[in-house]
């Protein structure tokens, strides 16, 4: 029994000695500031790359074929804020991250804050490619720097509008184009025993899209602190807006993705959705009995003759602090979001609409769509991509963010307070997020 | 070869097994009122109807296709495409989830026979043997009990990266073998079934204590280290956060983490719901065969821990 003792106590300290060790790699790893070069290795790599994107192996499959010595390795989970991202914090903290990570753009300034980025500008091919991105896209992974750049954009999600051509056609009813235009034609929608449209509470990043559009700017950083604004004057004209509608009873106010929501738009109940070029797939199976039924125009303005879009969604391919591979990291990353192979497959398989300009005149972004009655639809969001302002900022805590506002969400579409005060309250909760962190905060 | 004499007293269905003789199985309790019992009935009705309902609902949405799922009664059926889901699923993407399936099998099933032995024999040790120290290592087992597997999980995964086994069956395998409520169970009922005596005389024989152990004792034990088999069983087919943090390639996934990841992109690719719906049900199949199998073993571990 006594040497039973013995191994029990080597054991008990065996992992101390581990966990100790652990937070130490760990310390070290986040401190981590050394300009990484951007070399080749000169030797057969093999890369690691997490991405939830179902089907993405068959375009990596396509580079593993062409690079027998840079081979990458495809790890999945769950989607970003599922798990994911929490995930990759972890695999940071303990110094086991993969060499390359989908990010969403309004993600990504959290992993930089955090220090989890190497920056692809030391590498001459990515600062060249710049041309080929859309400004906005490229702009969401600069975050705002000069030659500094977190990722390589992937995709977007240019925002338009959905809408039911059959029933605005039968009730006689315009298809609007600015959204006073669009206040009208709900109350024309509501006689008529529909909504014009699902105001979605959970999706905070829909509203930001609005936001967006309208010209606002959440955040801001000037290289020291961070400005926080989710009360300026264009959210405040957005959420007055949104809340007009709610407390007139002309949306309704179903939980976003859930059954009742996917019925709804499959009942003809609801007649517009406000989203980005990927609600595409969501509304052809989700509204599966509505086919051919659907068009799609660009998103209502708040001027007459303006030209602006917002955008829902996108992401970016970044390359994580602790790589030993920065230049084939990089090399893969730019070949999976410009080739013109790589982005015709992800298309295919997960309808991933590209980030680059070259991109958007993908053949087949060019065909028909037999669920919207024919209408080539993808020619409206190219369009829409183009009208997206270069200049919005996402916070380095946007979980937090969306999490806060979207309590208060979910109360404003239930009658007790507005969309506006849910945003005074993100906007107080952020700052105190921010503060908690010891991320600078400009007052 | 009996089991243990103790199960006839429990379960009349058990007197199917040849038995050393018993007690006159049923007894009757005292009678009750028509009032409280059909109160009880009406409460045991609500509940099980409050349980059993989600369980018919995913029934039925897996008989459906997408656009029925949405437009038709939510609990009865539409056009009849079970099999035709079932089949897509099992084709997408090369099988992935009968690999996942797999997986889960082998996490939870080997893992739980692992498990049930060593926590068997460490019950068995700390109830039969006495050693400096039983008492303290004892109630540090029992505290292990209060420790939620969530909260070990990222402990663990920062000492499985220092040696470099994350991502590997072995992330989520160790983890699993280890079941601090089975040494507990497993002492109470040793210390109940296994009689000194036997022990003595075991010895007396010559048997060594590793053969009494796998011959007599274990054989004894049998009922309760079914009863460590299921529970671990089940916790280890659900548990979720372990190999969320562990796991990054799809083919070591277990299904409960698998079908989440799927989940989560369904905004994104819906045409993934209805093979998030036929999976989860396909992925309860195993547990209630095992809980089939198993239950009358296990309802008499049960009983006769608590009768001690």
């Amino acid at each position: 029994m006594r040497s039973a003792k013995r191994a029990a106590a080597a054991a008990l300290l065996t992992v101390s000695a581990l966990a100790v060790a652990g937070c130490a790699a760990g310390g070290g790893s986040g401190s981590g500031g050394d300009a990484a070069s951007c070399e080749p290795a000169g030797e057969d790599v093999t890369l690691t790359f997490t991405s939830w994107i179902p089907g993405i192996e068959d375009a990596v499959a396509m580079w593993n074929e062409e690079n027998p010595d840079i081979q990458v390795e495809v790890q999945t989970g769950p989607s970003g804020n599922a798990g994911t991202y929490q995930n990759f914090f972890n695999q940071l903290e303990a110094g086991n991250a993969p060499d390359l990570g989908q990010i969403e753009y309004d993600a990504l300034p959290n992993f930089r804050v955090q220090d989890g980025l190497v920056d692809l500008g030391a590498c001459e091919d990515v600062l060249a490619a710049e041309d080929q991105f859309l400004d906005w896209t490229w702009g969401q992974v600069t975050l705002g720097t000069e030659d500094e750049v977190y990722g390589i954009p992937q995709d977007q999600g240019p925002m338009a509008l959905f809408y039911r051509s059959d029933l605005f056609e039968q009730n006689g009813i315009e298809v609007p184009t600015t959204w006073e235009e669009y206040r009208e034609a709900a109350v024309q929608v509501r006689e008529a025993g529909g909504y014009i449209t699902n105001f979605s509470d959970s999706d905070i990043n829909q509203f930001a899209g609005f936001v967006w559009q309208a010209g606002g700017q959440w955040f801001e950083n000037d290289g020291d602190a961070w400005t926080v604004n989710l009360t300026g004057d264009e959210s405040t004209t957005v959420a007055d807006y949104w809340q007009d509608l709610i407390e007139n009873d002309l949306v309704s106010t179903y939980p976003a993705w859930t059954d009742e929501w996917n019925n709804a738009y499959n009942s003809g109940e609801v007649w517009t959705w406000n989203s980005a070029v990927w609600g595409a797939n969501s509304i052809l199976s989700g509204a599966p009995d509505t086919s051919g039924n659907w068009s799609v125009a660009l998103a209502p303005q708040w001027n007459a003759g303006d030209e602006k879009a917002g955008n829902w969604g996108g992401s970016s391919i970044a390359v994580f602090n602790g790589t030993d591979h920065l230049y084939e990291a990089a090399k893969f990353a730019l070949w999976l979001n410009t080739s013109e192979e790589a982005l015709t497959s992800l298309n295919e398989t997960a309808q991933i609409y590209p980030a680059t300009t070259a991109g958007l005149e993908l053949p087949v972004l060019k065909e028909g769509v037999e669920f919207y009655g024919g209408q080539p639809i993808y020619d409206v969001f190219a369009q829409a991509a183009t009208q997206v302002d270069p200049d919005f900022t996402w916070g380095p805590t946007m979980t937090q963010t969306y999490g806060d506002v979207s309590d208060g969400f979910k109360a404003a579409a239930q009658g007790n307070g507005t969309l506006l005060e849910a945003l005074e309250e993100g906007q107080a909760a952020t700052i105190a997020t921010l503060e908690a962190q010891s991320i600078p905060v400009a007052e | 070869m009996t089991t243990t004499t103790t199960m006839t007293a429990v379960n009349p269905r058990a007197a199917r097994r040849p038995t050393g003789g018993g007690q006159d199985a049923v007894g009757r309790g005292p009678r009750e009122g028509v009032i409280p019992r059909t109160a009880a009935f009406i409460v045991m009705g609500v509940f099980t109807l409050y349980f059993l309902t989600p369980i018919w609902w995913l029934l039925i949405a897996s008989t459906k296709d997408r656009g029925d799922l949405f437009s038709t009664n939510p609990l009865w059926f539409a056009d009849f495409r079970f099999f035709e889901n079932v089949g897509a699923l099992v084709a997408y993407r090369d099988g992935v989830y009968l690999r996942w399936l797999l997986n889960s099998l082998l996490y939870a099933g080997v893992g739980a026979v692992v498990a049930t032995l060593l926590a068997s024999m460490c019950g068995y040790a700390l109830a039969k043997y006495r050693f400096p120290g039983r008492e303290t290592l004892f109630n540090v087992v029992l505290g292990g009990v209060l420790v939620p597997a969530t909260a070990l999980a990222l402990p663990l995964f920062l000492l499985f990266s220092q040696v470099q086994l994350t991502n590997t069956f072995w992330a989520v395998f160790l983890p699993s073998i280890v079941s601090p409520f089975g040494v507990y169970l497993s002492r109470v009922f040793a210390e109940a079934s296994v009689p000194d005596e036997l022990l003595e005389a075991s010895r007396l024989d010559g048997a060594g204590e590793v053969r009494t152990f796998f011959t007599v004792s274990i054989r004894l034990m049998f009922p309760a280290l079914v009863t460590v088999f299921l529970f671990q069983f089940v916790s280890i087919w659900n548990n979720f956060f372990l190999p969320l943090i562990m796991l990054r390639s799809e083919e070591l996934f277990p299904v409960t983490y698998g079908l989440y990841a799927w989940n989560s992109t369904i905004n994104q690719f819906p045409e993934l719901r209805t093979f998030v719906l036929v999976g989860s049900l396909l992925s309860i199949v195993p547990l209630i065969i095992t809980f089939l199998l198993l239950q009358r073993y296990w309802r008499t571990g049960l009983g006769t821990g608590a009768l001690k």
